[in-house]
Parts: structure tokens; sequence; C-alpha cells
């Protein structure tokens, strides 16, 4: 998490892939509240998004009243977005499958970096986000995030209309 | 994660950085949101905020629209990752510490702090089970001599009031670095204008916004930023960063919320616990204090040098203590971290002591007899009867505020009225 600070990605990139996106497979999603997994998934859900939690442990359950698969390959839906919340190692276990179910983007949550399947995806033309949260991009470049005091580096001369909460 | 790379040079951050027309509106200037609470969408939303799931308000106490503008403000002109405002520079201080301390733990500080920190660290927190150990930090092997594992921080000012001591910031954040223990530096006198700590290493920065932040005397007003760049899980030094957090139902802050884990700890746990918040209206008064910063510090290190140099060649003064000036012992640190100047605050003393310093300060016209600094108004004072009165004479001596000393903070007025006004005043003498 503190270092790789190296990996940078222009907000218009970002917000191209938030913006286009609209169903998320989620792989390694908590099931208990106070884990990380669990926070992006419940405010993805309300900002519209549909949510796909894939956990293996969690199979046929439900989390956040959404029905759980045990691996992408499952997920008879169409999907902008696999979001991997897994070791950075494990990243290696899952990317053939993932690929084989053609996302828009593949999303590694903040201290996943994997550069190996990183190359897979782009030789697959699929976009590649590292070391990032898409929950803190979203309220980044929402302005939500500066809400929290948070400083989002985003500069506005326009009034911004912060997409309403869905639920 | 990373602190956002900054696109824009700091005159026009000052300026933008954290402001936006408002969403419903399209007002230009940043509204005060004299308000409470909020209202929420529904009960599962007013649950996720309570949970920390949602980013929003719930209530004024720990965070409002008007404030967190300047908050973000603060972050981006520190280079910093996120910030958290409150009512004071005081409130600054025991907020910084609250994530860091428990009973039995230990600050490693300066012993160049305010007189109200060294009260606030000696006496106050004392009855927390915090303790604190002063050196003198102009001399690093102090701090290496003095520094064992109960110290959770090593706490310094950027540059001291009254008598303007710089501290070779980067040698002492290396030290807190290898130790694995944040450096924390009170910014107040410099503002980020004139020094950034995170650029020499700090982790912690905080501020009285009284000062120079507002600028014009009107709020009181404190702020703690984070750089996002300290490692809380390196260690086990820092419970409440790294464990369960029961008032959370056992979230994990630093794991959480990642690099800015401190600041959400800070809001969520120790504003909202000990209360001490900023108000949406002070906050504007410092929104738009900082819209001027860079102009204001400017004109005050122009003048004050001005001043500074008409009083070393004055035949009734006996020393002037300005880091500006070639002869102080501080103007190779002035020049390294210092380039753009070194403040309008420092000290001088007369020939003839105590009484005659008492007779100048009776007697000039422009300058105002206040226990403030960083106003536009041109400030005088005797720190040892005043801001320092609380300290014995040896730490009164120590800190640069002996019984001779008048200390002065200088306005953005002309500076051919000022140096007249102590011209005249001198003349009583």
């Amino acid at each position: 998490m503190l270092k790789n600070e190296n990996i940078i990605y222009e907000d218009h990139y970002i917000r191209s892939i938030l913006d286009n996106t609209k169903s998320i497979a989620m792989i390694g999603l908590s099931s208990s509240w106070q884990r990380p997994s669990y926070f992006v998934a419940k405010y993805l859900l309300d900002r519209g998004y549909k949510v796909y939690p894939v956990n293996p442990r969690e199979a046929g359950k439900k989390i956040l009243n959404q029905k759980v698969y045990s691996s992408v390959s499952e997920i008879n839906e169409n999907i902008d977005m696999v979001d991997i919340f897994r070791k950075s190692n494990d990243v290696d276990l899952i990317i053939d499958d993932i690929i084989k179910i053609k996302p828009s983007t593949i999303w590694m949550q903040i201290g996943v970096i994997n550069f190996k399947a990183a190359k897979l995806a782009k030789i697959n033309k699929i976009d590649v986000v590292m070391n990032k949260c898409p929950k803190i991009e979203y309220g980044r470049l929402s302005g939500e995030l500066s809400w929290a005091g948070i400083n989002s580096g985003v500069f506005h001369n326009k009034r911004r209309i912060i997409r309403p909460i869905i639920n | 994660m990373s602190v956002p790379k900054n696109n824009y040079k700091f005159e026009t951050r000052t300026i933008h950085a954290g402001s936006a027309p408002d969403p419903t509106t399209g007002a230009r200037n940043t509204p005060i949101y004299q308000t409470t609470a909020y209202t929420f969408d529904s009960s599962d939303h007013a649950a996720s905020l309570f949970n920390l799931q949602n980013f929003g308000f719930i209530y004024s106490r720990l965070g409002n629209p008007t404030v967190s503008v300047l908050e973000e403000r603060m972050a981006n002109l520190e280079n910093g990752r996120a910030a958290v405002a409150c009512a004071s520079g005081h409130a600054a201080q025991l907020l910084a510490l609250h994530p860091l301390m428990e009973p039995g733990d230990r600050i490693l500080a300066s012993k160049n702090l305010y007189g109200g920190s060294i009260t606030q660290f000696s006496h106050a927190f004392k009855k927390f089970g915090w303790g604190v150990d002063f050196v003198d930090a102009t001399n690093i092997k102090n701090i290496k001599k003095v520094l064992n594992n109960k110290h959770k921080c090593i706490f310094i000012e950027s540059l001291s009031n009254p008598n303007g001591v710089i501290l070779d910031i980067e040698k002492i954040a290396l030290i807190a670095n290898n130790a694995k223990i944040p450096l924390i530096v009170d910014n107040t006198m410099a503002s980020p204008y004139l020094i950034k700590p995170f650029e020499w290493g700090a982790d912690i920065i905080t501020h009285s916004l009284t000062k120079f932040v507002g600028g014009h005397g009107n709020s009181m007003g404190g702020v703690v930023i984070e750089s996002g760049k300290f490692d809380w899980f390196q260690s086990d030094k820092y419970p409440s960063m790294t464990k369960p957090t029961e008032s959370y139902h056992g979230l994990v802050f630093a794991e959480t919320f990642g690099d800015f884990g401190y600041s959400m700890k800070i809001r969520a746990d120790s504003l909202r616990d000990l209360g001490s918040t900023l108000s949406p209206t002070n906050a504007f008064y410092f929104i738009n204090g900082l819209e001027t910063l860079h102009l204001r510090m400017e004109r005050h290190c122009k003048n004050a040098l001005k001043v500074a140099n008409f009083l070393e060649s004055h035949k009734k003064v006996a020393w002037v203590s300005y880091a500006g000036l070639v002869k102080s012992k501080y103007n190779s640190l002035a020049i390294k971290y210092m380039p753009k100047g070194v403040g309008p605050v420092f000290t001088f003393g007369l020939k003839k002591g105590n009484e005659a310093g008492k007779i100048v300060i009776n007697k000039v016209k422009i300058f105002s007899h206040v226990a403030n600094v960083g106003d536009t108004r041109s400030l005088i004072l005797h720190p040892a009867s005043t801001t320092h009165n609380q300290l014995s004479d040896d730490q009164k001596k120590y800190a640069g505020a002996g019984q001779e000393v008048i200390r002065l903070s200088i306005g953005i007025e002309h500076h051919d009225d000022l140096i007249q006004d102590l011209k005249n005043a001198l003349n009583h003498i």
C-alpha cells in the first residue's frame, strides 16, 4: 500500500471506467460488515452499480442481498468490471477465468498489484487498474471524499452534480 | 493510494483547493453551512453513514460542508493526504496525539515550543497519564540520547515562537523514521507558504489557524494534517490504529481507510468524543484568509526584515533574534528550510532591560499590545509577563522569553510607519 506510488492513472481514465461500468463482480467480498470489501460493495450498490459477490466459502448465500457465486465463470450475466480483493500473488490463480468472461475492466484493490496479470489483461484489450479502490476513486472524483477533509486533487470551476444515492 | 499530484502552483491552490461552486445554487464563494444536522435519505442511509460505509454529513460535531472545504485546502497546501479541523491550535495538538497515546506513553518534545504548548503537554496531558520529555532539539544528539520505546512520537515546531529557532526537520524526521514513530510538526509560525514539513519527512502537521492562515486576528481554529505515508502496521505501538475499534463494532481504521485512516480515526473517534469542533463561520473566515496567504506572508517577511535591520542598528537595542539576519545562528537553517523568508515574528532586547521595554510597549502608537501573532496589524508583547507567564524563570529564559525580551509580530502596514513608530517609542527611554 505504501510502496508502488509510481502506479499512476490519469483522472479521465478512472472516470471513464466508473462512468461506463454498470455491473461489477467482486472477488473476495466478505460477508462481515466491518471488512473493507463489504464497505466497498455497500457503497457501490448505493451508487447504482449491480454487484455480484464472488466468494467460494459463501457460495449460494447472500451478501448485501446479492446472491454469492463461487467463481466468476458461474455468473451468467454481463460483467463490466471484475474487482479483486485477493493477495497479489493469488491473482495468478484466477486471471484466466476472469479473462474468459471478457470484462471491460479488471480492477485490483489497494495493495493488490500483479504486473503479469495486468499484461495478460491488456493483451486481451481489458483495461486495468491496480492498487486503487473504486469506492475511494468514485468518492474522490464525485466530491464526496472531500466531505471527509481528504485531499482529492480535483479542481472545479463549474458546479458538479453528485450522483444521487439509489437505495 | 497516495497524495494526488499537484497540477497547480501554491498561489493558485490557496484560492481554489477544496472549494467548488455550490452544486445546487452555483454560488461561487463557499457558503457558510450554519447547520447542526443533515437529513438522511432512508434508515439504511443513516446506518451506513454512522458505520462510516458512506461519505456524508451526519452532525456538525463530526464534519460540516464549510469546514471540509477548509480541511481539504489545508491538506492540499501542505501536500498532505487529509486534514481534520478543530476549535483551536491547542485542540489540534490534543487530537493529533489522541490516536497515538495510551496511558503510560510518552511524548518526546522540543524544548522550543510555544509556552501554552509546554503547559498543555506538561500539566493537562499528565492527567491522561501521558508523559513528556523536553529536549534541546537544536542538537539532534539530545534527541537520540533521550529517545526510548515509551515515546510514541516526536513533537517539534518548525519555527518556534517567540525566539525564531529553526530546527533541522530533515534530520529529526530521520530519527523518528528509524524509531518507527511519527514526527509531528507544529507549522503555525511558518505557515505552508514558508515551510512544507512533509517535504522534509514529517508525518503529521498541526496548525493554529488563528495565526497566519486566518491572518486577520478574527477567528480561533486549529487543524491536524496527515501525510498518508506513515505505516501504522510496522509495529504494535498504535493499537488505536491497527486493532479493532470497539465503538465501531471492530473496525480497524488503518486497514479500512488506508492512507487516510489516521484522519478518519481522529474525526470518528477523537473529535466525536472530545468535541472540540470548529464552527462553520470561523471556517469561512479561514478559507477567505487562505486566499491571500501567499501575498500576506510575502509582505510580512519583507516588512519584518526591514524592521529587524532597523532595530539591529539602533544604539539602545542590545540584540535582535531574527533568523533572517545574517548574524543569526539560525541563518544557515533559514536558507535551507525557509528560502522565501523566515516570517514576521521575532524578539529583541534593550540595553536598559525590562523597565525600558515597558516604556516602548506603552509608547508605540501603531503596534497593538496583544497576545497574538500573525495578524495583518503589527503587534508587540512582553512574553515573560503574558504568553510565557506560566513557565518557570529557567523555562522562560530557555524559551527566549526572559524578562528583558520584547516580541514583535510585524504586520502588513507600510514598513516606514512601523519603523517610525518604534523610533519614536525608543526616544522615550
